[in-house]
């Protein structure tokens, strides 16, 4: 085969292989939110509160440790989410609560100050470590959470450049608020012991400790409000700080009835959490134990037996809760709190007209360079034409088959491939006609024009592209897509409008001597 | 046909009519943009909440207004899109939302919870935008930073290709087509969105495609038109190119109306600041890029020419355009 054969072939292999890449459009070709529709969050992850929680789970230890060395009138408070101190420790004891304090300030460091004080502040490389394990494990769980939504193709990645956001994107997806909700819940699952309560308010329960809370204990309000005489008020309960069990001891939730036919949430322990659980109940028959969710006491039945495996949580639920609430329980508990920062939503019926206006505007584009084309430079316009069209099948069949997304901002960036398309071929055309006009005969100034017209083309995509790479890297979503079909198209562009535009004339011109060229 | 045979114009000779013109055109804006407080940003850069809300039947937006007055804040209602889509758009300030337990949507729950008890016509929300404070100023910076370091990475490609002058030239007429643009955006009352500047980012690509063509051109040339000045050099390079120049424009420029008519009201921003980029990224390579880049040629070889002794071979005739010197010069660059 000739050398034009070889060439001819391959043209028809990239344009079949495109063609095959893109078809049936509706399946191949992803399409962004702002032409599905779907909701766009971005949320910061607090790690504060992270870090908080280890602050305060070691100044507990700590509590702990003095109590079982009989390291008496220390108190130990929590003054940030990284720094604690122990003060009132007396001379005599300081030996002991040295001690006490080496088992559990692993990832502290302690200052003395004086009169019987120290200071603990969280170790740095701790607090970063800590806060990219919070981020990294609320990423997890999210991700969990989205696609037990049921969501097709969600998105869930880290975000921007402080290094605590993240972007969840939702296809498709109309109920923003139970999305946001079921996010956002922390889920944080603990059972406790219940010491006294309910009562209907905090200072009632208190009554007959003035006023003071223990410091093993802790006072949790309740979610349902218990009637006392003629007034109602939120229950609260005293119950002890230590938790029996977690939600990390879960090992699945799922909806189920109570006693009374009310939606509830059935769950089930690890090995671990049921033995805890086993022991716990084995040993406080007769008390209540406070099913504690987010802080607030959902509910506190007494234990009668011993439970290992098996426990269930009721309350004023509608079945939707309890759904959304095991769907939360199963994914795991937020190591912080989340806020949201950004949300954009899109209707479906917006995306649909965006893609209808995209699609509009891309014919009309397409036609009237056509049509201007033909009348400018006649028959050499086909030759345009032809180019400019095959550049937008290989840059769809390109996007199709690497999965790239198409966004309304990246039609636009057709239209302006079809703009940038034909400037190349006006370029070589435009010194076609010059070198004709140097009387080299018709296949020689053909070849000029494209030899010394090359180098010119590759500057000025080149440039482009640069332009695209920073698009791409300043933008999200939508401007990302527009990044992606500008910079396929430009490269797309090099190939059509070099090899086979020059492809196109040769094959034209092979055949016979050709005396004028309709251009 | 052909537009232009053998065009001649002597654009050189108009480039301080062309600066000033910009010039005025740029201060217009500056001006402009300062009586009013800087250039509006969109929603996308101050923060704030958008909702797009369409209507079964036609409704004025007074009734709109006045069904969210209760809401706090400088609201802007404003039809979205044309008459026959009986779409508004409803925008809502920043709020202050300085502890975590302060609602993100709650500006937007708080439109469509308002226009329901105001018994409006039935009415579908097409799309909200709310985006918080934190998330604006990032990108104002990202912005900002993307547009300089683009522009800064594009002027060192066109110095590696060609010569250091040439990319002040296009780095000038860059960042004229950028504050052109801006002034253009603010004379119709465009807000920056997301969308605009990503149009302006693209446009720092695109306005330098013109400028790159005719430098070719001139590199081209400069080899083999060695008896002729700089400035006689550039012009006729402006002048080849000419045709190709004003088809490419008008062409792009078609190819992007038809966006702008037809593309919907979410890329009318974008389009239009493309139209003004491709008019003013043309000019501005014709007048501008060429002017700098042949000034700041002129100072080096004056400076050369100062150190250098004239060479002996002189030529027979006195080039076309001017002096004798000015060839010595020419050369000597």
């Amino acid at each position: 085969m000739t050398n034009l054969r070889w060439k001819l072939l391959a043209i028809v292999v990239v344009i079949s292989l495109s063609v095959w890449a893109f078809t049936p459009p509706s399946q191949k070709v992803r399409l962004g939110l702002d032409l599905k529709g779907g909701v766009h969050l971005v949320l910061r992850v607090n790690t504060d509160d992270a870090l908080r929680i280890e602050t305060e789970t070691t100044a507990d230890r700590l509590r702990e440790s003095l109590t079982s060395k009989a390291v008496t009138g220390a108190t130990v408070t929590v003054s940030s989410p990284t720094d604690f101190k122990a003060e009132g420790i007396a001379p005599g004891q300081d030996a002991a609560f040295r001690d006490a304090a080496n088992e559990v300030q692993v990832n502290f460091d302690r200052q003395s100050g004086v009169g019987g004080a120290y200071s603990f502040v969280m170790k740095p490389n701790i607090v970063i470590q800590l806060r990219n394990e919070a981020v990294t494990q609320a990423l997890q769980t999210i991700e969990r959470r989205v696609n037990d939504l049921g969501v097709a193709e969600p998105i869930v990645a880290p975000y921007g450049s402080a290094g605590n956001q993240i972007l969840v994107e939702l296809p498709g997806v109309s109920d923003v608020n139970r999305a946001k909700e079921i996010i956002r819940n922390t889920a944080l699952l603990e059972l406790k012991l219940v010491v006294e309560g309910p009562s209907p308010s905090r200072e009632a329960l208190l009554a007959s400790r003035n006023g003071v809370v223990p410091p093993d204990m802790e006072a949790v309000p309740g979610s349902e409000s218990v009637p006392q005489g003629e007034r109602a008020g939120t229950a609260f309960y005293l119950v002890r700080r230590v938790p029996v069990v977690t939600g990390r001891d879960l090992r699945t939730a799922r909806p189920t009835v109570d006693e009374n036919n009310r939606p509830a949430v059935s769950f089930s322990l690890t090995q671990d959490g049921a033995s805890k659980f086993g022991t716990a109940t084995g040993q406080n028959i007769g008390r209540s134990l406070a099913i504690i969710l987010d802080g607030r006491v959902q509910s506190a039945p007494r234990i009668e037996g011993r439970i290992t495996d098996e426990g269930r949580i009721s309350g004023n639920f509608t079945q939707q809760e309890v759904a959304d609430l095991s769907l939360v329980l199963r994914s795991g508990a937020l190591p912080a709190s989340l806020t949201y920062l950004e949300q954009r939503v899109v209707g479906p019926s917006l995306g649909a007209d965006s893609i209808r206006a995209g699609i509009l505007a891309s014919l009309t584009g397409l036609t009237l360079v056509a049509v201007f084309m033909l009348v400018y430079y006649k028959a050499a316009g086909i030759n345009a034409i032809v180019t400019v069209s095959l550049n937008l099948v290989i840059l769809l069949g390109f996007m199709a088959y690497l999965g790239a997304v198409m966004t309304l901002p990246g039609i636009a960036g057709f239209v302006l491939t079809i703009g940038m398309g034909v400037d190349s071929n006006v370029l070589i055309f435009e010194r076609i006609r010059e070198e004709l006009a140097t009387a080299k005969g018709v296949k020689a100034a053909v070849a000029a024009g494209f030899d010394r017209v090359f180098l010119t083309i590759l500057d000025t995509h080149i440039a482009s592209l640069i332009a695209a790479g920073f698009l791409f890297q300043f933008g999200t979503g939508p401007i990302r897509g527009f990044a992606t079909t500008l910079t396929f198209g430009l490269l797309s562009n090099v190939f059509t409008s070099v090899f086979v535009s020059r492809t196109l004339f040769e094959a034209i011109l092979a055949r016979r001597q050709v005396a004028r060229l309709s251009i | 046909m052909q537009i232009l045979k053998a065009p001649h114009y002597n654009f050189i000779k108009w480039r301080w009519h062309a600066l000033a013109l910009s010039a005025v055109v740029i201060l217009t804006g500056v001006g402009l943009m300062i009586a009013r407080g800087g250039l509006p940003l969109g929603v996308d850069f101050s923060g704030g909440t958008i909702v797009i809300v369409k209507f079964s039947q036609p409704v004025p937006e007074d009734i709109v207004r006045n069904a969210i007055e209760v809401i706090p804040g400088d609201k802007v209602v404003q039809q979205y899109g044309e008459p026959a889509d009986n779409a508004v758009m409803i925008r809502l300030p920043q709020i202050q939302q300085a502890e975590q337990g302060a609602n993100l949507e709650e500006g937007a729950n708080r439109v469509v919870t308002a226009l329901q008890d105001a018994k409006v016509p039935k009415f579908e929300v097409l799309s909200t935008e709310i985006v918080g404070p934190v998330i604006g100023r990032e990108l104002q910076l990202k912005g900002i930073y993307a547009t300089l370091t683009s522009i800064v990475a594009i002027t060192l490609y066109i110095a590696v290709r060609f010569r250091p002058s040439f990319a002040i030239g296009a780095i000038a007429a860059t960042f004229h087509d950028i504050f052109v643009t801006l002034a253009f955006l603010s004379f119709f009352g465009y807000e920056l969105s997301l969308n605009i500047v990503a149009a302006i980012l693209t446009m720092t690509g695109y306005s330098v495609n013109d400028t790159i063509v005719i430098f070719d051109r001139v590199r081209e040339n400069l080899r083999t038109m060695r008896r002729d000045s700089l400035e006689q050099v550039v012009n006729t390079a402006v002048n080849q190119t000419l045709s190709r120049t004003i088809i490419t424009a008008g062409v792009t420029f078609l190819a992007v109306a038809a966006l702008f008519l037809f593309g919907g009201e979410v890329l009318h921003g974008f389009a239009f600041t493309m139209l003004v980029g491709i008019v003013s990224g043309t000019y501005s390579t014709v007048f501008i890029a060429a002017a700098i880049a042949i000034m700041l040629s002129h100072r080096k070889a004056a400076a050369r020419v100062a150190a250098v002794k004239t060479p002996a071979s002189a030529t027979p005739a006195p080039p076309p355009s001017g002096s004798r010197s000015k060839a010595r010069n020419a050369r000597a660059s």
